[in-house]
């Protein structure tokens, strides 16, 4: 890629030698049309991002190459996919600000790692006293916010059922930010863990996540980020954010689906019971029982998803080449001009922070007819469908946020690195013609 | 454009003035239905009389061709004998599982061949569909509650209220 533009698209200023234009040419889905003709504007990144040439080259270039299982075998391909694997874990170490690549463990995705966290918990009261600080119980409570994924809910409610914990929650402020007031009577020294998205998915908002991590810290309590939304996005060191574990996913950083990543501070993961059972996770096996392998192996049981694996690391090389910063600097200001632009839509509802500060690019609303009746988004997602603009609507896996908000559902738009403030003025003029076919 | 065949005026004009709209009492049976993907929910009552229905009321949230849908389906069925109105939903039906190929019986569908463009999106087939699998789940329970369907899976955790701080 050239490194000479410094302009987003139409003339809004970016991170210095980070030229859009360039970066979809990387993305050879960006080019095609759809509805015979249209170009597809596709504004549903927080669902899952587009992959580019590398990664795509870099799954084939394995199979074609060097396909073999990992970890076992001794020859040629089996020494080859393996170095291909665990070079990956390097990667993603140096990417997240991780200081042993031990404390990346590769899962399926985001709500796989997650589950890890909350099976490994219920699992410590059959393990030794090594594990006791991942035992829960009655009188002991779960805390997560309002805002989460349901991937990093219904996992703690299914802990709080199966080991009789408390699920607490830390509610929502109007605009869409945590309700930080009773965060001392929300954790408590009952608590035993602490979840929380770092980026809501539906609101965009980016969470003060030090504020949170320093009182679980008082009261002892392990914390766990989503970073589904945020790694991503942004640059990340899991050192400066002082979390225990954070979960992220493959495929919304520009890796295939079927990888996801647990990072864990190493002398957790060294003590922390294993989820699922299986080949590579152990280390001495007789009929009667067996003793487990270290981490990260010991999280990491079957035969894991290899080119995968293989394709998240062309995505942190790719990402990298980049730079975080200019990404994060880019997605920054494609999603203040949207708010900008939106607001010039009559009747506009913003579901989340109406500001660009600590926010992401996922922008959730909720668009009226002329009589101020809200149109569905699922209405609306069809009639921007029709003009080629993918946006995602429904309650995005976050219905208690719908709840919170009265909506039974909201439409949003979600940005990436290959985002245009020409895609965002696609996207407002089809509002506007949503409108007036509703305002009939 | 292309998607006039799904949102025909018939179709926006039930959504704008929908009938039979409102939880009536008496009713024998009463469901609630959601569709997960959109946040779409319907709660249904069914009153039968003499293998007749009698009546059907509902309150509804959801998307045009969704609450579009209740209506029509409520005004096709209220006032038919159960087995007729049944057959009416096996009908609609196989109409919206035909992926755009069938155009639906006006004499026998009325108002609701209107849905048949919306068969050729499949993401929007369960939104027609909602209503019309809510009645004919009550409209079972309502004939024979001892025989009605198992309540759906997915049954609310059973999570410990939070405590209010």
């Amino acid at each position: 890629m050239t490194l000479t533009e410094s302009r987003v698209a139409d003339g809004t200023p970016s991170a210095a030698g980070f030229d859009v234009e360039q970066v979809r040419k990387d993305f050879p889905i960006l080019a095609r049309t759809v509805h015979d003709d249209l170009p597809l504007v596709y504004l549903d990144s927080a669902a899952t991002s587009q992959k580019p040439l590398a990664v795509l080259d870099a799954e084939r270039a394995y199979y074609e190459l060097h396909n073999a299982n990992v970890h076992r075998g001794i020859h040629v391909l089996a020494e080859e996919a393996t170095g291909l694997y665990e070079a990956t874990r390097d990667k993603v170490a140096a990417f997240i600000g991780a200081t042993d690549r031990r404390e990346v463990v590769f899962t399926k995705n985001s709500t796989e790692a997650l589950n890890l966290v909350a099976y490994a918990m219920s699992n410590a009261e059959t393990t030794g006293a090594e594990a006791q600080r991942f035992r829960i119980g009655p009188g002991d409570e779960i805390v997560v916010t309002e805002m989460e994924h349901h991937s990093n809910l219904v996992p703690w409610q299914m802990l709080a059922r199966r080991t009789g914990a408390t699920l607490r929650w830390i509610g929502l402020t109007d605009d869409g930010r945590l309700n930080l007031d009773n965060l001392d009577a929300v954790i408590t020294d009952r608590a035993k863990v602490v979840s929380m998205v770092h980026q809501s998915n539906i609101l965009g908002t980016v969470n003060p996540v030090a504020r949170i991590v320093a009182r679980a810290r008082e009261v002892g309590a392990l914390t766990v980020l989503d970073g589904s939304q945020s790694v991503p996005h942004m640059p990340i060191d899991v050192a400066a954010l002082g979390v225990d574990f954070l979960a992220f996913t493959g495929h919304k950083m520009c890796a295939p689906t079927g990888v996801g990543v647990l990072w864990g501070r190493l002398e957790l993961l060294e003590v922390m019971p294993p989820f699922l059972g299986g080949g590579e996770m152990i280390e001495i096996v007789t009929m009667e029982g067996s003793t487990y392998a270290a981490p990260p192996h010991r999280f990491e049981a079957g035969t894991p998803m290899i080119s995968q694996v293989v394709g998240l690391g062309a995505a942190v090389d790719y990402l990298t080449a980049l730079g975080m910063p200019a990404i994060a600097e880019h997605e920054h200001a494609v999603t203040g001009y949207a708010l900008d632009a939106l607001a010039t839509v009559p009747a506009m509802r913003i579901i989340g922070p109406p500001t660009d500060v600590d926010r992401g690019g996922a922008i959730s609303f909720v668009l009226h007819d002329d009589a101020g009746r809200a149109i569905h988004p699922h209405d609306v997602g069809q009639l921007l469908d029709e003009r080629g603009i993918a946006v995602r609507v429904g309650h995005h896996c976050a219905r208690p946020v719908c709840l919170r908000f009265g909506v039974p559902a909201t439409t949003r738009a979600s940005f990436h690195l290959y985002t245009t403030t020409g895609e965002v003025d696609a996207l407002v003029e089809g509002l506007h013609g949503v409108r007036r076919f509703f305002s009939r | 454009m292309k998607l006039d065949s799904m949102y025909q005026e018939i179709i926006l004009d039930h959504y704008r003035n929908p009938l039979h709209r409102g939880l009536r009492d008496p009713f024998d049976a009463e469901v609630h239905h959601v569709n997960p993907t959109c946040g779409d929910e319907v709660t249904l009552r069914v009153k039968v009389a003499d293998g007749v229905v009698e009546d059907v009321s509902y309150e509804s949230e959801g998307c045009s061709i969704s609450q579009a849908s209740a209506s029509v389906m409520s005004d096709l069925v209220i006032g038919k004998k159960v087995d007729e109105a049944l057959e009416l939903e096996r009908e609609f039906l196989a109409l919206m599982q035909s992926r755009g190929t069938a155009e639906g019986n006006e004499d026998v569908l009325e108002d609701a061949v209107a849905f048949a463009g919306v068969s050729k999106y499949p993401a929007r087939v369960k939104c027609a569909l909602l209503s019309w699998m809510a009645w004919k789940d009550a409209t079972a329970k309502a004939v024979d509650p001892a025989a009605a369907a198992p309540a759906p899976v997915g049954a609310p955790l059973d999570v410990p209220e939070q405590e209010k701080p």
